[in-house]
């Protein structure tokens, strides 16, 4: 899932100055399930904005609702009246949740509430770890589902490098050498000679650096107004 | 293996080789590091000329090297993977060949986390070993990474470096057999300081016969102080320091001189062990001591090739 972090709430309340009528607009899929932009943190993050304002002496109206999924148009229709009523819409979403709503409704004026981080999953209650980077040309049958482009800092392809040291990476003792994950992995599975070959030069121009990306699928294509 | 280059032909000749390494400063001034150069100038045959050495920006290589070539001294550039990407780095040797630079060591470099602009966006487009095979092909096959004709020829000696001291300890071994198979002509080591992890690493190399196909450099570096000792333990990624070594320092009374001393042993020891062609000698902050070092070691005067 996709993985998010609330900004703090100093640059929040600054962002928020010039307005008067916010909407914290939730969204109920990845932010939800990893608790930074949910109903529960929807309305939280609006309660403290208004107690905030009260101390300024500000009024205006902070009000919080949720939609399914921000970065789908038919979940933004079934709001986008209400949505219209705001001068402001502090969103919850990741980062494609406002572009989504001003690709819609372009009158729209949005903030983002939340740093994006990351895809991965949570590997323990509060801790959320990175494990793809979308690079569009997966490699995860070479190194038995972990994936060096992701975990590893210097994205290796033909690892580890000289900072290995005990199953650390020369980042910090907080990070997994992902080579030496990769090592261990397929020593045990009796298939280390995977790495024996030289991996070719990676083709970056299928990941972001070929430009923004766009997935077509034709067989599922509707053409509008059908 | 490059015609031009000298070091290429000291290792080849059966002498153990003598390689030093300058660290270009921090900023366009430039005279302390030609300095340095002509202090070690009948010392070693070739200087090793880092490349924005842990992610601290520094003077380019390349400049410094073909400064070295004017003085007719032999640079070694390095080039790491964390700033230059694919297109750079072709251009870039194209470059330092036409400068009169012979030989080329490629690394994977210090992530930028640990340098003075640990904000910038690192490149890693490729890594050490794809750089190596880049620039092999780029050499033998005279084409580009993406497959375009060079132009004409270049020339030049290929090396790398391995950390016997990093983990997977085993795979280490392993990973060199891919650096020679990518197109190392030589290796230089992390500074060794645990000979016997050291010994330990090189006869498995022996096993391998890999001694034979590539030319084995044991990179020493002679400590200074305690604080320089305690500071590579545990701040210089890739560098391991047994306690034992680190006793010996405190109770030597004149630290600089036993630095000094456990060098040259380092040195001697690494010359009977079998399949380690020569030293390369990492004094950066302490070049002076360099024509000490090669002298005391037993390698001085340097054969005329
Ligand atoms: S230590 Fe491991 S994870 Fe860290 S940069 Fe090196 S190979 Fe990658």
């Amino acid at each position: 899932m996709i993985i998010a972090k609330r900004k703090p709430l100093d640059q929040i309340m600054e962002m928020l100055a010039p307005y008067n009528q916010i909407c914290v607009l939730g969204c109920g899929a990845c932010v939800t399930v990893c608790m930074a932009g949910g109903q529960k943190e929807a309305e939280e993050l609006a309660a403290l904005i208004r107690i905030h304002r009260k101390k300024e002496n500000r009024n205006g109206r902070v009000e919080s609702f949720t939609v399914e999924r921000q970065c789908e148009y038919e979940y933004i229709d079934q709001v986008l009246e209400r949505l219209k009523g705001f001068d402001i819409i502090l969103t919850l979403a990741c980062g494609v949740g406002p572009q989504t709503l001003v690709e819609h409704a372009a009158d729209l004026l949005v903030l983002p509430g939340v740093n994006t981080t990351s895809m991965g999953y949570p590997k323990e209650q509060g801790v959320w770890v990175e494990r793809c980077l979308g690079c569009g040309d997966c490699i995860l049958h070479l190194t038995q589902g972990i994936c060096p482009i992701t975990r590893c800092a210097k994205s290796i392809l033909n690892g580890p490098c000289g900072g290995s040291a005990e199953g650390k990476c020369e980042l910090g003792q907080d990070i997994e050498c992902a080579w030496h994950l990769i090592h261990d992995r397929l020593s045990a599975l009796g298939c280390l000679d995977n790495l024996s070959e030289i991996q070719p030069l990676k083709n970056w121009s299928v990941s972001h650096h070929g430009g923004p990306r766009t997935t077509v699928r034709e067989d599922v294509r509707v053409e509008r107004g059908e | 293996m490059s015609v031009g280059s000298r070091l290429a032909k000291a290792l080849n000749n059966g002498s153990f080789a003598v390689t030093g390494e300058l660290g270009p400063p921090k900023g366009a001034g430039i005279d302390q590091l030609k300095h340095h150069a002509e202090v070690m100038r009948n010392h070693v045959e070739a200087y090793n000329i880092t490349d924005n050495q842990t992610a601290i920006v520094r003077t380019s290589s390349i400049a410094c090297g073909a400064v070295l070539v004017q003085m007719g001294l032999e640079p070694t550039i390095q080039i790491v993977v964390r700033d230059r990407n694919r297109i750079a780095i072709q251009s870039d040797v194209l470059g330092a060949v036409a400068l009169g630079i012979k030989n080329i060591l490629c690394l994977a470099g210090d992530h930028q986390k640990f340098g003075n602009e640990p904000q910038s966006k690192g490149v890693y487009d490729i890594d050490s070993i794809q750089l190596l095979k880049m620039l092999k092909d780029l050499r033998d096959e005279r084409v580009f990474a993406g497959g375009d004709k060079l132009e004409g020829e270049v020339d030049y000696f290929l090396g790398a470096v391995e950390n016997p001291f990093a983990d997977p300890f085993e795979y280490r071994v392993d990973r060199l057999e891919k650096k020679i198979k990518a197109g190392a002509g030589f290796i230089q080591t992390q500074c060794i300081f645990d000979l016997e992890r050291f010994k330990k690493w090189m006869e498995l190399v022996r096993e391998r016969g890999l001694h034979k196909k590539v030319k084995i450099m044991g990179g020493v570096t002679p400590i200074k102080s305690m604080g320089a000792a305690k500071y590579m333990k545990n701040n210089v990624s890739g560098i391991t320091i047994p306690d034992s070594l680190i006793d010996r320092l405190r109770g030597a009374e004149n630290k600089k001189a036993e630095g000094l001393n456990i060098a040259v042993e380092t040195i001697q020891q690494l010359k009977e062990i079998e399949g380690v062609a020569g030293v390369h000698i990492m004094a950066i902050a302490w070049e002076e001591v360099v024509p000490e070092i090669v002298e005391r070691a037993g390698l001085y005067p340097r054969p005329q090739l």
